[in-house]
């Protein structure tokens, strides 16, 4: 898994509530057999006109916000289905944070399992943040995980000096050491192996 | 204190729990099928582990697959042939038992694990696919997982986890004539919204839940999800007992008398306390079909489509208007007369024996509308053939469905179930997300009769009016 430390990027603003894991990635990538390939199918009913071509008006096609690395979106992000291949299509794409007001239970945790950081943030931050990337967005946004903060570097601009902040997140402290390592749970499993015997043996499985 | 359900579940499964960490919970069962799990297998490849415990691991094919009667494997599309041709290789390779579509046994993950009695009261099932909430109503504790967390346990039989908070779903009275558990789960993730249950772990209670059978149980649990929550759950009791006993993997002779003094202790304690409760009566509710484009944005049959200018949250009313553009419908419209195009009966929620019964009892000496196409998708190979031997085959070919093989199908429209751009789809699944059951479809979600309703009238139908 990719390390986590800090990110400093501007932010593509999708003003969407209960945006799903259909919507990040549609049925139709999940026939892969291999991780690859995600980052063409992200968002692709919105992306792309039926014919292929790509569609204007959706956020993701326009210029000013080509090589963002965060993403912010309206609450529950991530509902409905389990595919990890939601996650691999935002991070194949570019994305390495997402800020939501809510996040689905298993795209969170999904996220944090390949080094993508999602930002639990009020509604109403999120709804100042949206506006400002939208109106302005150059803006860059940093987040430093180990200090577990969201803060606007171009504060002396004057656009932004009206935006309080630095904000603080909360991220779970074991979840937090393995995003800043990249490290995987698989390690921390395999290392517990005698449990994991005794307790079979003891409940006679 | 007494303890949820959920809690004794929880506790009696977690073997280590290092501060600041979350804690590593043991899988008694695990599901497996070919979408989510080959990059899962190619980690443990990769590492060069094998899996832990095959005997406790369960494959079967459904997402890819097509349902056409005889559909040979020559001609599948490549994509769904080598996701299956590789969960082949991968369960042969690593000794997991597959039920394979060759096989009679083969179905949809969350219908099959149930009828084989894999599913049982007590334990902890995983599957890479988030309606594994569905197990949840024989009172195990059962969630779906990603593809990574697939990878874990298929090395280590374990998982990390934090543990969830409580939610009492609580369901009084009797529903009325016509209202089944779908529409209580409708009604239930209505009140609640699409991420109302995020980070809790919803047990339903109440003598309107204890009134149903496995199926409509598990109809219920099945769309915990769609509420946002981690699992569902439902305390076992004499129907769950009776469901289980005899089938292949339920416990025998005097394991049985042991398994079944364990699985009634598995019930909240009296003086359990929730972290949080809604409590719905069962006899004020109807028929339920949703207008949106998620599962919250449901309404009784009888009444309309919300309007914008009702909604007090500017959140809100954005997710009404773009659903509603999307579905092409119009604030303040009925619900009932929508027209529908396409009748989708099937899916992990609603293809039980039970369901069909249900829709075919409908469907009887009717005809579907002349512009409708309907389908009929078993659940698994099992539904399939009961369904045949009481002759529901023919009573929904005689009224113009098309009876199909086992599969999840046009669910999730992998395979070439697809809705046409903008067609209604009276459905009996779970997920009315944009293009979900093809590019530009708009699904309704409703009861098996409801959608049997439909399909005879062309439209959105109370179906009380024809009972
Ligand atoms: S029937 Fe639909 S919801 Fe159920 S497992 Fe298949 S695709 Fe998923």
């Amino acid at each position: 898994m990719q390390p986590f430390t800090t990110l400093t990027s501007t932010a593509l603003p999708l003003r969407t509530e209960n945006v799903d894991t259909d919507q990040i990635i549609p049925a139709r990538y999940l026939t892969a057999v291999t991780q690859e390939g995600m980052g063409d199918g992200l968002f692709s009913w919105w992306r792309y006109a039926r014919d292929g071509s790509p569609n204007p008006d959706f956020v993701l096609n326009q210029p000013q916000y080509r090589g963002s690395k965060i993403l912010v979106a309206g609450r529950n992000f991530g509902i409905g289905s389990s595919r990890e291949h939601a996650v691999w299509a935002l991070t194949q794409y570019g994305f390495r944070a997402v800020i939501s007001p809510a996040f689905a239970d298993i795209f969170y945790n999904n996220s944090l399992k390949n080094g993508l950081l999602p930002i639990r943030m009020p509604e109403e931050t999120v709804g100042r943040l949206l506006d400002l990337v939208e109106e302005v967005p150059r803006t860059s946004i940093c987040i430093d995980l180990p200090t577990q903060s969201v803060t606007l570097p171009d504060l002396n601009d004057d656009t932004v000096r009206n935006l309080e902040g630095p904000w603080s997140f909360d991220i779970d402290p074991f979840r937090k050491q393995c995003l800043l390592r990249g490290l995987d749970d698989l390690g921390y499993l395999l290392d517990k192996e005698e449990r994991i015997s005794a307790f079979e043996a003891a409940a006679s499985y | 204190m007494g303890k949820t359900l959920f809690e004794k579940i929880w506790d009696a499964h977690v073997i280590a729990q290092d501060e600041g960490a979350p804690a590593v919970l043991y899988i008694d069962a695990h599901l497996v099928h070919e979408v989510t799990s080959p990059q899962a297998f190619a980690t443990l490849r990769e590492r060069g582990l094998p899996v832990r415990r095959p005997d406790r691991t369960f494959a079967t094919m459904d997402h890819a697959i097509p349902t056409r009667i005889g559909a040979v494997e020559l001609d599948w599309p490549d994509d769904a042939a080598t996701q299956v041709r590789t969960l082949r290789q991968n369960c042969a390779d690593f000794d997991v038992p597959l039920f394979d579509i060759e096989g009679d046994i083969q179905g949809i993950v969350h219908v099959i694990g149930p009828e084989l009695g894999v599913t049982q009261p007590g334990m902890t099932i995983v599957c890479g696919d988030s309606h594994t909430s569905t197990h949840g109503a024989f009172g195990a504790l059962a969630f779906g997982i990603g593809t990574s967390e697939v990878g874990h346990v298929l090395a280590t039989q374990c998982l990390m986890q934090k543990q969830a908070k409580t939610f009492a779903i609580n369901v009084d009275g009797a529903l009325g004539h016509g209202v089944t558990a779908k529409d209580i789960i409708l009604a239930v993730i209505a009140k609640n919204g699409a991420g109302g249950g995020v980070g809790y772990v919803f047990e339903y209670r109440g003598e309107a839940i204890r009134a149903l059978d496995m199926a409509s149980r598990m109809t219920i649990c099945n769309m915990s999800i769609e509420g946002g929550a981690r699992a569902g759950l439902i305390a076992p009791d004499e129907t769950t007992f009776e469901y289980i006993k005899g089938r292949t993997y339920a416990p025998k002779g005097d394991a049985w008398d042991r398994a079944v003094a364990h699985w009634r202790t598995l019930k909240s304690d009296e003086d359990a306390v929730f972290d949080r409760e809604l409590t719905l009566d069962a006899s004020a509710l109807e028929p339920m079909v949703t207008y949106g484009t998620n599962p919250g944005q449901g309404v009784p049959v009888t009444r309309q489509v919300p309007r914008a200018s009702d909604l007090d949250d500017p959140a809100e009313r954005r997710s009404l208007q773009n659903a509603l553009e999307y579905m092409g419908l119009t604030e303040g419209q009925p619900i009932e007369g929508q027209h529908v195009d396409i009748v989708f009966i099937g899916s992990c929620t609603n293809s039980r024996i039970e369901d069909l019964r249900a829709a075919a009892a409908i469907a009887r000496g009717r005809r579907v509308a002349n512009h409708v196409e309907a389908l009929v998708v078993p659940g698994s190979k099992a539904v399939k053939a009961q369904a045949e031997a009481e002759g529901l085959d023919r009573v929904f070919s005689e009224a113009g469905f098309e009876w199909r093989g086992a599969g999840c199908s046009m669910c999730l429209a992998m395979n070439d179930d697809k809705a046409g751009e903008g067609k209604y789809v009276a459905s009996t699944s779970n997920r009315n997300f944009m293009g979900r059951q093809g590019p530009g479809s708009r699904s309704l979600l409703m009861s098996p009769i409801m959608a049997a309703a439909a399909a005879v009238n062309g439209c959105v139908t109370d179906v009380r009016e024809i009972l």
